[in-house]
């Protein structure tokens, strides 16, 4: 059923449709107004969950890691400090192989405080096991929910999952969105069976310990089961395509792309922009397309590089920076087309909210034209 | 031993895990001097020193992680830490 909704609204709706058995969560801008409204219904008893209020993020997701082994479904939600708080959870949520799932309403990090948007914090924990998706609108930061559950509690793959969203350009946006129906969602999504629970009458440990000739095998294993997700993403993405109609089985969306001279690379929200700006730029002859990435984690590495490989040039759009390198999807991008010779150019942009607009676009593919790449867009020099 | 997933164990597993192969030096234990009281064992951090038929102290030394404190406090210096050969 489509309906007019902020997107955080979207979102708790979607969860409440996931069915939670278990949540925990800390109110951060700009995330409050999911774990309100999740409250909310738990409260209101439209949603059959435990909703444990805690004191700070490490907490919340200390208590979803904990029922997670218990054996539940749980939900999470949070974005920059909280999600920096939670950062030895996180390992420890991948490690122990508990299928958490948790909205990131990306934010930028401090210090300096800024309650506004960029990709930092979840790619911060791009190295921590969790599974990485990205939304372009609200509708697919909905429908992404009802697919990270699929893919994190699927018995090969068992990792923790992001459904990452940008602040405020998402979150707190009106627009109309296809909620499903509680039947429709409960068909796609069936009921959680762990493999293993904590259960007093057959005790067991979890991530207790692991000595030098037994840690790295652990790692590989999460390792392993990320690379996996790729097909698992692929076959649940297909599932949904076909009984909803809206398909995620590629984990990269090209658009425009087939005789694209210049390739922008983006996640998230600008690649609304972005595509609006190539359709301009078309109309006035010049060859660009994009390549949407919806899945950061597992990287797409063999998508990508089938994607890009024809083209003149790329210039990836980054909302985060790697301090002391460059962004992270760049260095990713040039490491999947390594030995292809298509080069590829970096443009940190939009960090701490800095809006983007279609005209930054046609700058960012003008500066790829020359060649000029590898910098901080927009900067304003007159305040340096 | 096949890793559990997510480093999941059922009660025991430790055992599995032989810390006998962390040990550097090794307690050696003279029965000839031995008193049988007993100290050796009560003070074993692993509790992994047990009797045999005649009641003297005997380690098992796949768990013994050669940490010394049997010599430290056996009141006959009965047992002697020696490099352990590998």
């Amino acid at each position: 059923m489509m309906e007019f909704m902020e997107g955080s609204h979207a979102v708790a709706h979607a969860v409440k449709y996931c069915r939670p058995q278990v949540i925990a969560a800390y109110p951060i801008t700009p995330q409050t107004h999911i774990v309100e409204a999740l409250a909310d219904m738990v409260a209101n008893c439209h949603l059959d969950a435990e909703y444990i209020t805690v004191e700070s993020e490490f907490s919340a997701l200390s208590a979803c890691l904990g029922a997670s082994a218990a054996g539940s479904r749980v939900y999470s939600a949070t974005t920059s400090q909280g999600l920096a708080l939670m950062f030895e959870v996180c390992f420890n949520c991948a490690g122990m192989r508990m299928p958490v799932v948790m909205s990131i309403v990306n934010r930028a990090l401090g210090a300096p405080l800024s309650i506004w948007n960029d990709q930092q914090d979840s790619i911060s924990l791009r190295d921590s096991g969790w599974l990485q998706l990205y939304a372009e609108d609200n509708q697919e930061a909905t429908d992404l929910h009802y697919l990270a559950y699929k893919v994190a509690e699927d018995r090969n793959i068992l990792l923790p999952a992001f459904v990452c969203f940008d602040g405020f350009i998402l979150s707190h946006t009106y627009e109309p969105v296809d909620t499903l129906t509680q039947e429709q969602v409960d068909r796609y999504l069936p009921a959680y069976r762990p493999l293993h629970r904590l259960d007093s009458e057959d005790p067991m440990s979890f991530g207790m310990f692991a000595s030098p000739d037994y840690y790295m095998e652990f790692r590989y294993q999460i390792d392993k089961a990320q690379k996996d997700a790729a097909q698992v993403i692929s076959r649940a993405g297909k599932e949904f395509g076909e009984m909803f109609g809206r398909d995620y089985s590629e984990m990269v969306e090209g658009y425009r792309l087939e005789d694209a001279d210049c390739a922008l690379v983006a996640m998230g929200s600008i690649c609304g922009t972005a595509k609006d700006a190539i359709d301009e730029m078309r109309r006035d002859g010049k060859k660009v397309g994009l390549l949407k990435m919806r899945t950061f984690r597992p990287f797409p590495e063999k998508e990508v590089r089938s994607a890009l490989s024809g083209v003149s040039r790329v210039a990836v759009l980054d909302k985060n920076i790697s301090l002391g390198a460059k962004g992270a999807v760049a260095l990713e991008v040039k490491d999947a087309l390594y030995g292809t010779q298509v080069p590829v150019l970096d443009y940190i942009i939009a960090l701490g909210g800095r809006d983007v607009r279609k005209k930054d676009i046609r700058g960012v593919v003008e500066m790829a034209e020359k060649g000029k790449g590898d910098l901080f867009y927009g900067l304003r020099q007159e305040v340096l | 031993m096949a890793l559990g997933l997510g480093c999941s164990a059922r009660p025991g597993k430790a055992q599995e895990n032989r810390t006998g192969s962390w040990r550097t030096f090794r307690p050696e234990f003279m029965h000839d001097r031995c008193t049988k009281c007993g100290m050796c064992s009560q003070v074993c951090p692993e509790g992994c020193i047990g009797e045999n038929d005649e009641g003297f102290p005997v380690p098992d030394y796949d768990y013994c992680k050669g940490c010394g404190l049997c010599v430290e406090e056996c009141p006959s210096q009965a047992i002697e830490m020696k490099k352990e050969e590998k």
